[in-house]
């Protein structure tokens, strides 16, 4: 498990200023890091598509936005996704929790989440990466370096 | 009698200070007639509702302008959460709903709102203090200055004319050109 202060200091040392978020049950355990006095801006929204939207507003304005967001978020937030990362182009990251990873991995669960999550970002042709999470929050760093060197939108995938 | 759209967003244009504008839709037709400066941001193509959330970004990432959505009231209705978001994070934002009962650019069809949902209600009870309704020109004309100053976030509904036989507008930019010169604006 990833602690939320080692999780803020490795978005910090991404650059990242602001967090735009809704958590699922695993990102959620670090609110109290986030929300904390040695946290970043939190911004919380109520449906993932508008997490997507705000961070855009944020990107224009010269920020560099992190959004968080529950697998099935993504699912929701297709049309969001779709204009403020395909057509406005926007280089967007955000880190996706995939709910029930590891049990689908050893085919003891039916939750559906971790069988779309990857077609999905496949489908909008958005570039994505599974998290190592052996490799501790600073690897978190590294793959958010990447991502804004690469200048497009991308995924992180969280496995849960 | 109702102000029709233009009226209603030639006062916003007078009123708007050095505000940055995000259009939406209908408005996006109408105020590049209006204005056309490196702060007039017209945010189609679109998301289905997600203007208020965008300029709500722009006001939180940056502390020299505030920000003024002009959003129509089938867009608000795309995303009616938006509002309880923009109560919680304290920013310079004004969100003009331009009320006009219908979806204007896909041949007038009435929203599941028209004649009942009351969006400044809706705003207050999401928990935005400063909402303001007009529904004549005059009205608006006095009105705007205080409603266009000080702390938002700020609610204002406007009821407008409804017009049929609309298409969708097309902003006078493509959209690179339109990031370019608003993040230059914001930065210099």
């Amino acid at each position: 498990m990833w602690e939320g202060i080692q999780v803020v200091a490795a978005l910090k040392a991404a650059g990242v200023t602001h967090v735009v978020w809704i958590p699922d049950s695993d990102l959620g355990r670090w609110e109290s890091a986030l929300a904390g006095p040695e946290g970043l801006p939190l911004i919380r929204v109520c449906r993932e598509g508008e997490a997507f939207a705000v961070a855009a507003g944020l990107h224009l304005a010269g920020q560099k936005p992190l959004i968080l967001l529950q697998c099935t978020g993504l699912f929701e937030a297709g049309d969001a996704l779709r204009n403020f990362l395909i057509d406005l182009k926007l280089p967007l990251a955000f880190v996706v929790g995939v709910r029930s990873f590891f049990l689908h991995q050893q085919g003891k669960t039916l939750d559906t989440c971790p069988l779309f999550t990857e077609p999905i970002l496949q489908a909008w042709k958005i570039p994505y990466e599974m998290i190592d999470r052996e490799k501790g929050p600073p690897e978190l760093t590294r793959l958010l370096l990447n991502a804004r060197a690469s200048g497009s939108p991308y995924a992180l995938l969280y496995p849960e | 009698m109702l102000m029709t759209q233009r009226q209603a967003l030639e006062v916003v244009a007078r009123k708007r200070g050095n505000h940055v504008i995000v259009t939406t839709m209908s408005s996006t037709g109408i105020w590049p007639e209006l204005s056309d400066t490196p702060l007039d941001f017209h945010y189609m193509p679109s998301s289905m509702g997600q203007g208020p959330a965008l300029g709500l970004g722009l006001a939180l990432g940056q502390t020299k302008l505030g920000v003024i959505v002009l959003n129509g009231d089938g867009c608000m209705l795309m995303n009616l959460g938006a509002l309880v978001t923009i109560a919680h994070h304290p920013a310079p934002l004004f969100l003009v709903i331009l009320d006009n009962g219908l979806y204007e650019v896909t041949g007038g069809q009435p929203t599941a709102g028209t004649g009942h949902a009351d969006f400044v209600r809706l705003a207050q009870g999401a928990g935005i203090e400063r909402v303001y309704a007009f529904e004549s020109l005059a009205d608006w004309e006095q009105g705007a200055d205080a409603a266009l100053a000080g702390q938002g976030p700020v609610v204002i509904v406007l009821k407008v004319e409804a017009r049929l036989g609309q298409k969708t507008p097309k902003p006078p930019r493509t959209m690179p050109e339109q990031i370019a010169r608003l993040r230059q604006a914001l930065e210099t």
